[in-house]
């Protein structure tokens, strides 16, 4: 009794942790699958020919590129706008500046059902061809407002007397910005660029919506699981799970050094 | 480069600065109040104030990151008050120092000579650092420094532009006692150093006297009384200098007469000298002031001479320092006064409800207007 109350925490955590991941590693398992018929939902032999042969099924790496092309350039799009727009709500005062700041949270709040069918019904309208830019254009919208809450949260959290010690050590106003602010809501402005990729390579309703003709990954992943999902698609879906872990491993990593070395400095003095 | 160029004036081109009518109104809130002023170069200015009355708002009008409302500021006869901050050869200290986080201790140093254009920083920037002793730290984040650590830095930052005055905004107040305490000598050692003038905003009124040439104590937007701190603390011309600055006893009273260089005063039944170029008034009602270790005390019925003032009352609470022994005593009109008496003599301390006979000599008085008032509270808070 008294073990299980000392050992709670610890256990509940692996818990939850199992719960998060069983359905991943499932992904990672069937992915070294050779299926019996065409449903990869049983294992059944041990193949790597599916990581072999990676886009051997027609339209998956297709898919797969798209994505990440709409998602590189719809992030970088809204992060330029969704920098500006957060520095502008936060550094001035300019009529509608409040509604703006409401209006900002609206497509975060919209179902995306809702978002979607009505995005397709303006592209319709404006006879605005669906596919690529469409598409393009819907992520722009969501993603904007991440990265304009993102960035507004860095922007008032910073200590204004930074950027009036830099004018007082002769910056001027875009030297300030520069080698000032910039830096320091850079982090802030990466994040949100990171959860707006995230948002935009998987997103499927909006999407689907407005794509027409055209086959994103998670379009095609739709299409795919009625008549059976290829295997290719569980290994590339682990690729990219392991990709993001490096990522963040490495990114740990290096937080870790520079903060051992921050320790040894501060202790060697 | 190291710090042995020798001159007490590293490069600096000392200059006087000068307000004139400076006011600041937020609104319709005065915050500074038609301030004139002169800090001669390569002076130790002080300017000591209670929370709220203004310092700050000065001190940002002068690094111009505040406008002005009126008035000008200038510099060694140069008119900066149309000019941007980063444009004035001024430079500040901030009170929580605002070193920039994402910089390491050299270029946050470096920064004010990058910014004016200049590429060999690095023989400039380690000879600062050297002279606020932070050579081996100059790879540090300023995270990773103690908060004097800090402080230095922040002093560098703004001393290694070589302005024509360098402004402290409370820059030991985030300091525990032991440390301000070294850094009100290391901070005068550095002035001293470099021979540029230093405006140094407190409200703690110790640490302005004991580092600076020049003392204001502003109230209220205002400047009370300017002077050596020496001035200021012997001979305080209102009754908020009197209790803001150190501690101080006071007896309501009416001036009745003269006799040779002293005004008479009748208050609390009794009748004081006071010399008439120590006093604020001439006639009229007056405040008869004295400061506590001017104070004499013993059992009343003690002959205490001729040409004294006193008072009696009772003591009330005695506390012994060490050094000396501190009474309160409440006096026979019910004022509170505080005497410090040194302890030159072993026992014989009096003792609560002792009735005591209270006396300094003339010269030692102050004479203040009635209608002014005091700090709110009692006294300044000390360090
Ligand atoms: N931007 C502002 N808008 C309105 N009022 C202000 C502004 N800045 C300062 N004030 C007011 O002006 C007065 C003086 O402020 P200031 O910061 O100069 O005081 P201070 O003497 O530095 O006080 P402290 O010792 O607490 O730092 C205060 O009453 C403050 O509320
Ligand atoms: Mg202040």
């Amino acid at each position: 009794m008294r073990w299980l109350r000392r050992n709670i925490i610890g256990i509940i955590a692996v818990l939850v942790l199992v719960y998060l991941f069983v359905p991943i590693a499932v992904v990672a398992v069937l992915s070294f699958n050779q299926p019996e018929g065409k449903y990869n939902v049983t294992f059944n032999e041990f193949s790597v020919s599916a990581w072999q042969n990676i886009c051997g099924v027609p339209g998956v790496c297709e898919s797969f590129a798209l994505s990440i092309q709409i998602g590189l350039l719809a992030t970088v799009i809204a992060t330029i706008f969704g920098t500006m727009i957060a520095f502008a709500l936060v550094r001035y005062r300019f009529r509608g500046r409040d509604s703006t700041n409401l209006l900002i949270f609206l497509p975060m709040a919209t179902p995306e059902v809702v978002l979607g069918s009505s995005l397709l019904a303006l592209f319709l309208n404006i006879t605005f061809p669906l596919g690529f830019w469409a598409v393009t254009i819907a992520h722009i919208m969501f993603i904007v407002s991440f990265i304009v809450v993102a960035v507004k949260a860095r922007l008032q959290g910073m200590d204004p007397r930074l950027e009036e010690a830099s004018r007082d050590l002769y910056a001027s106003p875009r030297a300030t910005f520069r080698y000032v602010t910039f830096p320091l809501v850079l982090p802030g402005i990466l994040g949100a660029a990171l959860l707006g990729f995230a948002l935009s390579f998987d997103d499927f309703i909006i999407t689907f919506f407005n794509a027409g003709t055209m086959v994103t990954f998670p379009v095609y992943i739709w299409g795919a699981a009625q008549r059976g999902i290829p295997v290719q698609v569980y290994a590339l879906a682990t690729l990219v799970f392991f990709l993001s872990l490096v990522l963040v491993l490495v990114v740990q990593g290096v937080n870790a050094r520079r903060r051992r070395r921050l320790e040894a400095a501060v202790a060697s003095s | 480069m190291s710090m042995s160029s020798g001159s007490s004036n590293l490069g600096f081109e000392v200059k006087d600065l000068e307000l004139i009518n400076l006011t600041k109104r937020f609104a319709d809130f005065v915050a500074v109040d038609d301030l004139s002023l002169t800090i001669p170069a390569g002076s130790f200015f002080a300017l000591l104030g209670p929370s709220g009355c203004g310092k700050t708002t000065t001190l940002r009008m002068v690094a111009g990151l505040e406008d002005p409302t009126e008035g000008q500021i200038l510099l060694g006869g140069a008119d900066l008050t149309r000019l941007k901050a980063y444009q004035r050869p001024v430079n500040t200290v901030f009170q929580s120092y605002a070193l920039f986080p994402h910089l390491d201790v050299f270029e946050n140093v470096a920064f004010g000579l990058r910014r004016r254009g200049i590429k060999d920083v690095s023989a400039a920037v380690t000879a600062m650092l050297e002279l606020v002793e932070l050579g081996n730290l100059s790879r540090r984040k300023p995270a990773q420094l103690s908060g004097g650590q800090q402080q230095r830095v922040a002093v560098a930052r703004a001393l290694i532009n070589h302005p024509g005055v360098l402004l402290l905004d409370e820059p030991l107040g985030a300091l525990d006692l032991k440390l301000r305490r070294q850094m009100q000598i290391e901070l005068k050692r550095i002035q001293t150093e470099v021979g540029t003038s230093f405006v140094h905003v407190t409200h703690d009124q110790e640490e302005a006297m004991t580092m600076a040439d020049t003392v204001a104590v502003m109230n209220k937007g205002r400047i009370e009384q300017m002077g050596a701190p020496v001035e200021i603390y012997d001979l305080p011309r209102t009754r908020f200098v009197a209790t803001f600055l150190g501690q101080s006893n006071e007896v309501p009273g009416r001036v009745t007469g003269s006799s040779g260089r002293d005004i008479l005063v009748d208050a609390a039944g009794a009748r004081f000298a006071v010399p008439a170029a120590r006093s604020a008034v001439e006639t009229g009602d007056i405040l008869v002031g004295v400061r506590p270790e001017k104070l004499s005390i013993s059992t009343q019925g003690t002959d205490i001479g001729d040409g004294v003032n006193a008072v009696t009352g009772k003591v009330i609470d005695a506390s012994f320092t060490g050094v000396s022994t501190q009474y309160l005593v409440m006096t026979s009109w019910g004022g509170e006064w505080m005497v410090f008496e040194q302890n030159h003599t072993l026992g014989a301390t009096l003792r609560p409800g002792d009735e005591v006979i209270v006396h300094w000599r003339p010269e030692h008085t102050f004479g203040l207007a009635v209608d002014s008032p005091a700090v709110d509270g009692l006294v300044a808070e000390s360090a």
